[in-house]
């Protein structure tokens, strides 16, 4: 019993709510009428089979990187993130609104131009919700959900009215100009991996470094675990909500780079699945801390990948198993976080004061 | 070895263990509480006083052992179980319903508890049948004459009565239960020396009746005083039991620490004039308007604390003592011009010479900090404490910005941790594990490591309020000492608490406050007990 309560096992939990959520998913594809095996070795050699399935999967999991950070740094300040939808798309929208306008800018300059558009639009959209919550005390979740819808509509608007592709049917920019676009990694087939993979990495890493080596990341981080205590400590818990909502947002702006600069070359109504919601599953899973986001992010990318081939590689099972097992997932973490919750609920010693 | 072997006890434990995630809380706990007597059970913090009370009263099962109730085995799994078989629970932190009447807070649950019906039998029934408001207050009535205890108006929203009658009702709630057995803990916390003296007579009066009380509590005059028996807990295990007419305050001490404690400070010198660190003149608070949430107001406040000296500001809790210390330390948060404020200040405030709050200026909490105010906050886990994170983090917690722990905006992180462990060590916090969060660590441990952080950079200001509430003898020993050494350096210190033990040991000049004013000011060795009792009760108001 010692050993379930130890930090060993914590630290390993999800790794055992991911295993859980696996077991019991396949045991689904059962009662479906394959074999479970079989379905698992689909799903591994369909995400991890050759170079271009690994490139696959890596690009599946840039993008839920970046939201995962985005919502695991507010959640380290103790504010949840529902935004980063209506983040992503802004940034994204920023990037390709600047490669249209100014077309002509070579590279290297454009993409830095693009980079820092779509992280300080996303940052803006972040920013609005942080400012509410720490000047005017209105609740993160309602504004961040509500930032969405307005974001969606701005998209819609700039799409439809202002950058239209006049070549297309389909909702989309125009191309942004040849000098934004970034490199792609040949050794990945035909994958669209591009840098954007790097910098999504470099960006866990920083943000990883910003929480916990600089004051600035520490002060935040005292903020979400007590905001009296940080406010006794001197510390503006209100300036700390702003920093980590316009980080969250730039972050997932930069969802952006890796669409815009990186893949369609324009901006294309609807191109996230939902990943800035997905993105609460893998900082959840990934415990708010960058390394473990960028975990859940690569296994989130791989589910994604690994039931692409579903459809036609068995009779019975289509690849909405991919959401079914991503659920059971998410259902483990909580239920195993639930467990130590119930365990931690319990009054220690004395209840702690007497 | 006690006069309870004769008869049956009224109250028996016998050999309790209980185990919290493998740590033990009680080890073999035997308890034997005579019928008609009240019987004291003290200990340190994290002795295992309230797990075995909880245990009696059916919060938590025992893991081994078995209780008997006046000579039968009892087990239960819920406190309705042991309200049924007469025991009744004053908890320390009152279990009442603010805004519904004293009547309607003794009424709530009482018509469930008592049935054994189903739940939602149960349930059912209390819906269908009305309240009878008017046969339950003359029964309470007929209960308060019966005890000789003080009448109490019945249709009053609580949270508008004084603290000592909310006590009132509570106790009074066990006796409508038809409670025979009264567990207290620590029921005088919180209250005034003459509401404590009467519910001390009232106590005394209720075992004249044959009810059975046992208190919960650190206070050692207390038990001296009230206590015909007390039962010593450390670590979770009896460590004596005296009948209290054998033994001493002094012997009782060394028996919960379980080493000599020395009980007296010696008293400090004459404080040495210096500087005033701390003016404050014509300070108000008013809650903003169109504001919810009331705070207590504040009136015409003016005191100075010079270096050197130890002012004390006693006060029963609740009289503004609160929002004078968020005053002081966020006058930002109380101006008019911040349209989030919930409440506005006037007046001025200078520290250590700087003006922090005036007409004009508003210092932010971290420019008041870095002046040199040391803050040791009166509720240390929400105001002191990042509960889940290490000592480590929490030592630089409030240092942060400071060139010793960090440079260009990184932490230095290796002489943060020689700091810290330097710093565990010099005030003696235990266990010496500087990665161990917080929360793992007991009480009078966590108020010691934020005194060693408070303490570390020499603060000229020392703002302490409750410095030793919930924290074991040994450390209030300790937490004292070090108060004192500071105001040996040069530091002034203001001590706001609610002991007065502690305010009459500390302190140069004591002022009362009392409903958001100082209403009584007194130089050292002054004013009695009693008399600052009075001025706490607002007598000179």
């Amino acid at each position: 019993m010692t050993f379930l309560r130890s930090r060993i096992f914590r630290s390993l939990q999800p790794l055992l709510a991911v295993l859980i959520g696996l077991v019991i998913g396949l045991l689904i594809t059962r009662l479906a009428g394959e074999n479970p095996w079989h379905v698992l070795k689909i799903l591994i050699n369909s995400a991890f089979g050759s170079r271009y399935d690994i490139g696959m999967t890596l690009f599946y999991a840039t993008p839920l990187i970046l939201t995962g950070l985005a919502v695991a740094i507010p959640f380290q300040a103790g504010l949840f993130n529902i935004g980063a939808e209506g983040q992503l798309t802004l940034g994204a929208l920023a990037a390709a609104a600047v490669g249209c306008v100014f077309p002509d800018i070579p590279w290297p300059l454009a993409p830095v131009l693009a980079v820092l558009a779509a992280f300080f639009v996303g940052g803006f959209w972040g920013f609005i919700p942080g400012w509410l919550h720490a000047k005017r005390g209105s609740h993160e979740v309602i504004n961040t959900i509500m930032l969405n819808f307005i974001a969606a509509g701005i998209a819609s608007w700039v799409t439809l009215y202002v950058l239209k592709n006049p070549e297309s049917q389909n909702p989309e920019t125009k191309a942004v100009g040849a000098g934004y676009l970034i490199h792609h990694f040949q050794s990945f087939g035909d994958a669209p991996l591009s840098s954007a993979f790097v910098l999504a990495v470099v960006a866990a890493i920083l943000v990883s470094v910003f929480l916990w080596r600089t004051v600035l990341g520490f002060q935040l981080r005292a903020v979400g675990q007590g905001e009296s205590a940080a406010r006794t400590a001197g510390i503006d818990s209100g300036k700390m909500k702003i920093i980590a909502m316009f980080l969250a947002g730039g972050l997932a702006g930069l969802v952006g780079v890796g669409e815009v600069l990186g893949n369609a070359g324009r901006f294309r109504l609807g191109f996230s699945p939902e990943y800035g919601f997905i993105g609460i599953a893998v900082a959840l899973l990934g415990k708010n801390r960058p390394a473990g986001v960028v975990a859940a992010a690569l296994l989130f990318g791989a589910l994604h990948k690994g039931t692409s081939d579903l459809d036609l590689e068995t009779e019975n099972v289509t690849r909405d198993l991919s959401l079914i097992l991503q659920a059971l997932i998410i259902l483990s973490v909580s239920a195993v976080g639930l467990w130590d919750w119930f365990n931690k609920g319990r009054p220690m010693v004395n209840g702690g004061r007497t | 070895m006690m006069t309870a072997q004769a008869a049956v006890s009224a109250v028996e434990l016998r050999g309790i263990s209980k185990f919290f995630n493998g740590v033990p809380a009680n080890q073999e706990i035997d308890l034997q509480v005579r019928a008609g007597s009240i019987h004291a059970i003290i200990g340190e913090n994290g002795a295992g006083k309230s797990t075995a009370m909880k245990i009696l009263y059916g919060i938590h099962r025992p893991d081994a052992g078995e209780i008997l109730i006046r000579g039968d085995k009892k087990i239960w799994s819920t406190p309705a179980q042991a309200i049924s078989a007469g025991i009744g629970m004053v908890h320390q932190h009152f279990m009442l319903a603010g805004p519904y009447s004293a009547l309607e807070n003794i009424l709530l649950g009482v018509e469930i508890a008592n049935s054994s019906a189903p739940l939602l039998k149960r349930a059912f029934e209390s819906l269908a049948r009305p309240v009878d408001r008017k046969g339950a207050k003359a029964r309470l009535d007929r209960l308060a004459d019966q005890y000789g205890l003080r009448k109490i108006d019945w249709d009053l929203p609580i949270e508008t009565l004084p603290v000592g009658v909310q006590q009132r009702v509570e106790i009074l709630k066990l006796l409508y239960q038809e409670a025979s057995i009264l567990i207290l803990d620590e029921p005088t916390a919180v209250l005034t020396p003459q509401e404590t003296e009467e519910l001390f007579s009232n106590l005394k009066k209720l075992t004249k009746d044959g009810k059975t009380i046992l208190i919960i509590t650190h206070k050692l005059k207390e038990v001296m005083s009230l206590a015909d028996e007390v039962t010593v807990l450390r670590a979770g295990r009896v460590v004596g039991r005296r009948a209290v007419a054998d033994t001493k305050v002094e012997e009782l001490a060394s028996l919960m620490v379980g080493r000599k404690v020395n009980l007296k400070i010696e008293p400090p010198s004459k404080p040495v004039p210096r500087d005033p660190v701390l003016e404050i003149s014509d300070l108000h608070l008013s809650t903003a308007p169109g504001r919810a949430r009331r705070v207590h107001p504040l009136e015409k406040i003016s005191f100075s604390v010079r270096g050197g000296e130890v002012v004390g500001i006693a006060g029963v809790e609740g009289n503004g003592q609160s929002e004078l210390l968020q005053v002081l330390l966020h006058p930002r948060d109380f101006s008019k011009r911040n349209s989030a404020s919930v409440a506005h200040a006037t007046g001025s405030v200078r520290c250590l010479g700087r003006v922090t709050l005036n007409e004009r200026t508003r210092l932010r909490a971290e420019e008041i900090k870095l002046l040199g105010v040391g803050v040791i906050p009166e509720d240390r886990h929400r105001e002191g404490l990042l509960l889940e994170r290490s000592m480590e983090e929490n030592f630089l917690l409030g240092h942060q910005k400071r060139s010793a722990f960090s440079s260009k905006g990184f932490i230095l992180r290796k002489s943060l941790r020689e700091s810290a462990l330097r710093a565990i060590e010099v005030y003696d916090v235990r266990p010496r594990v500087i990665d161990l969060e917080v929360e793992a660590l007991s009480g009078g441990n966590q108020q010691k490591l934020i005194i060693a952080r408070e303490f570390e950079c020499e603060p000229k200001l020392l703002i302490a309020a409750q410095p030793t509430r919930g924290v074991d003898v040994g450390a209030i020993e300790f937490i004292h000492r070090r108060i004192l050494e500071a105001r040996e350096k040069g530091a002034g210190v203001l001590l706001v608490s609610s002991e007065l033990d502690e305010i009459l040991a500390l302190a140069d000049r004591i002022l009362v406050m009392y409903a958001g004013r100082i209403v009584a000011q007194f130089n050292r060795g002054e004013a009695s007990e009693q008399v600052l009792g009075l001025s706490m009760g607002g007598a000179h108001a």
